[in-house]
């Protein structure tokens, strides 16, 4: 492995608080020094990273990969790669795949085509029920041992509180969190969009905020009551924001993540009977939108993910009733950060990468997230100036299902390193 | 052509304006003529071929519908496709494609989905009615209620038209709201809150939530349809009850300050929504809406076929093709 040498970047490490213009040297897959006018090692391959952002490698810790069960939509490849071009390097790959990712050799699965697809780290997070039908616990021991970082049931709701509350007890044994979709299933039940004026005018039927909310009160209760880690997936309403917040207030140990179409969007697109805008949880009020965006501000939201859920385009040209829920993220999330929430004025720039490799990399325990000497070389560069329109044909996904095709976004990634190893190069042709 | 249009589609009313919505109005008027006579047919939209496609039960609607095209002489194809029979969306975009294959001219689609109708029509050239969209619009069902007012109280504008029931999952309530509203009436809406759809004042409606409340102040009720299986689905007590707290009765009507017009898109459950002494009384004007159905579907599928306002009464006059 040649040695590398990124000079002259505008680092950003909110790892170690690094702000500013300095040379990266990475030696044998890992970092090896950050500092002023380092020189290039023998034979080192030597980028110009001159009016860049150079930062550790973006961590996704909700994304859906598809394989095994929707090849058509997304591989573990084809996703780790749209993560690269993302800037991403770390992915945690949700286990609502078909079969269910809810034993150690599906785990195994995804570990072994994760490392043949040399893009992006992919790491597993197991059912916490054997086929996420919320009976009986997943065997979390032999899937953490197999490389799972977390459990989850995503896509559905752990619904019986008994099982929730063993799965918090039971993850504490291994150190992980129990990542959880917030959902009451009767309040759901049906349900296409928001409960609120565009969904009465469209005629769908509404998922009330309260659906949400009570499963986020149930579950920090819950963590409460066992200390276990709860982890509360895409939080989008402004009681759910609050509820975390007065949960961190006591020492619960909740944390929770924020979609980029959460702090972007309202349920105003839906109108139209826009496909790509419905997603679950579904896009929300102008005053949700804003308290998802205060959370991530004060740090009740810990982190960003971008519940990357890719749909085969038949599944998304159906009735709105009849198309499935979810839209892709992997290779908008920098974009619609830097717009939305930095030049929103939400978080400064180095706020918007902790929230997106830092902090995420904290709450699950993965290694990324830093340019720590010695840490593994897991970097992004990105041009933070570059202007570019999303045009879903470009994606390297396999699904086009965005509701920003046609936005200018800025921030364009020019380079992901992964150990040390280019795994995207770009900008894109 | 000069003056106003309809355009490719009736989707809705909500993206009509008030000139389309009298357009189609006026259009119907002398339509009503055609029903009345011994040969109820005129030449107007022959060599055309209209699909009537019904993902969902329909009798009156379909019926309707297939008079008024017969009548105009188009020639007509009845599609009925149970929706939880097949796969709705996968059907429906094959369906479309299919229709658009054979080169039909019009497709009148009734579908249990919310927004069918405009995502049908935003894929096949032919003209698309909208007969039912889920609970999202039902516009011809608007248009044969506001002819039927019209006829009968002179005007619109300034009436005072309340909408009685489950507006939660009510099509026809969402397309006379807009409808109504467009044409300068006062509308509100009355029923249980548990069928009461979130935001619904911020249509431009008022809400009461006693049925005597509702009937001091209206001019005209449009009692809609409960769908039994809302107990069920654990919306409303009983019917017993419902009938006894928002039932339109005869006791309750007798002690409005004035004469009131009474409406009901049918089918009629009597004794749950409304009285029998009250839909067979003289307040009722439910038969007269049936007949008004075939006008007002007769004018629409005129107009979209690109159908002179003007000529109409030509149209169906003379028995001459009309030039179009």
């Amino acid at each position: 492995m040649k040695p590398m040498l990124i000079k002259g970047g505008h680092v950003i490490d909110p790892s170690q608080d690094r702000d500013g213009v300095a040379d990266v040297l990475i030696v044998d897959g890992k970092i090896e020094t950050l500092g002023k006018k380092l020189s290039a090692p023998d034979g080192a391959e030597t980028l110009d990273a001159k009016g860049k952002i150079v930062a550790p490698g973006l961590v996704d810790i909700h994304v859906h990969l598809r394989e095994p069960g929707r090849e058509d939509s997304e591989t573990v490849a084809s996703g780790a790669m749209a993560a690269a071009a993302g800037g991403f390097t770390s992915v945690c790959a949700m286990p609502n795949t078909d079969p269910v990712t809810d034993n150690q050799a599906a785990v195994g699965f995804i570990v072994k085509q994760g490392a043949d697809a040399g893009a992006a780290r992919v790491y597993p997070i197991g059912a916490t029920s054997l086929g996420q039908e919320g009976k009986q616990l997943s065997e979390f021991g032999e899937m953490v041992a197999a490389g799972a970082v977390a459990v989850s049931d995503d896509g559905h709701p752990v619904v019986s509180s008994h099982l929730m509350r063993t799965a918090l007890e039971y993850a504490r044994s291994f150190g992980i969190p129990v990542a959880e979709h917030c959902e009451d299933p009767y309040l759901f039940k049906g349900g296409a969009m928001h409960e609120g004026t565009v969904s009465t005018k469209l005629g769908l039927k509404g998922i009330p905020s309260a659906a949400e909310e009570i499963m986020v009160a149930r579950n920090i209760l819950l963590a409460e009551l066992t200390g276990g880690h709860v982890h509360l997936c895409h939080m989008s309403t402004r009681e759910s924001v609050d509820l975390i917040r007065r949960g961190k207030e006591r020492g619960v140990n909740v944390t929770a993540e924020a979609a980029p179409h959460h702090f972007a969007l309202t349920h105003a697109a839906c109108e139209g009977y826009d496909t790509d805008a419905k997603m679950n949880p579904p896009l929300r009020e102008p005053d949700d939108v804003e308290a998802v965006r205060a959370g991530l501000a004060d740090g009740t939201l810990d982190a960003i993910a971008t519940d990357h859920a890719p749909h085969h385009y038949e599944l998304k040209e159906r009735d709105f009733d009849d198309a499935p829920f979810g839209v892709i993220g992997l290779e908008t999330a920098l974009g619609i950060g830097l717009t939305q929430l930095v030049d929103g004025g939400v978080l400064s720039l180095p706020e918007l990468i902790r929230c997106m490799s830092a902090e995420p990399a904290r709450i699950f325990h993965l290694p990324g997230g830093t340019l720590r000497n010695g840490s593994a070389a897991d970097v992004v560069v990105f041009d933070p100036d570059a202007r570019w329109v999303v045009d879903p044909e470009r994606f390297l996904s396999k699904s086009r299902n965005t509701p920003f095709a046609g936005w200018e976004l800025r921030g364009r990634v020019e380079r992901t390193i992964v150990g040390g190893v280019t795994v995207f190069s770009g900008p894109r042709a | 052509m000069t003056g106003p249009s309809l355009g490719k589609d009736l989707l809705g009313l909500e993206p009509l304006t008030a000139e389309q919505i009298r357009l189609i109005l006026d259009t119907a008027e002398p339509f009503k003529e055609v029903s009345e006579r011994a040969i109820k047919k005129v030449p107007a939209l022959r060599g055309k071929t209209i699909v009537n496609l019904f993902f969902e039960a329909s009798t009156r609607t379909r019926i309707s519908f297939e008079f008024a095209e017969k009548r105009l002489s188009a020639d007509t194809v009845n599609v009925a496709a149970s929706g939880s029979s097949v796969q709705k969306g996968e059907n429906l975009v094959d369906t479309a494609r299919n229709l658009e294959a054979m080169r039909i001219d019009m497709v009148v689609m009734r579908h249990p989905s919310s927004g069918a109708a405009k995502f049908l029509a935003e894929r096949i050239p032919s003209n698309v009615v909208n007969g039912g969209d889920g609970t999202h619009e039902h516009p011809t069902q608007a248009l044969l209620d506001m002819l039927t007012i019209r006829d009968r109280m002179e005007r619109i504008d300034g009436l005072k038209v309340c909408i009685c029931g489950d507006i939660l999952h009510s099509r026809v309530a969402r397309s006379n709201i807009w409808g109504l509203l467009k044409l300068g009436a006062e509308v509100a809406v009355c029923g249980p809150q548990s069928l009461m759809p979130r935001g619904i004042e911020g249509l431009g409606v008022t809400v009461f939530r006693r049925i005597e409340e509702a009937i001091e102040w209206a001019d005209v009720l449009n009692v809609l349809r409960l769908q039994l299986e809302r107990m069920q689905a654990g919306y409303i007590p009983s019917v017993r009850e419902y009938y006894r707290v928002f039932g339109v009765t005869l006791e309750r009507l007798e002690r409005a300050p004035h004469e009131l017009l009474i409406l009901h898109p049918g089918p009629m459950n009597r004794g749950v929504e409304i009285d029998s002494r009250v839909a067979d009384g003289p307040h009722s004007v439910i038969l007269h809406q049936v007949t008004n159905g075939v006008a007002v579907r007769m004018a629409v599928l005129y107009l979209l076929a690109g159908g002179q306002p003007g000529l109409a009464d030509a149209a169906k006059g003379s028995g001459r093709e009309v030039d179009e």
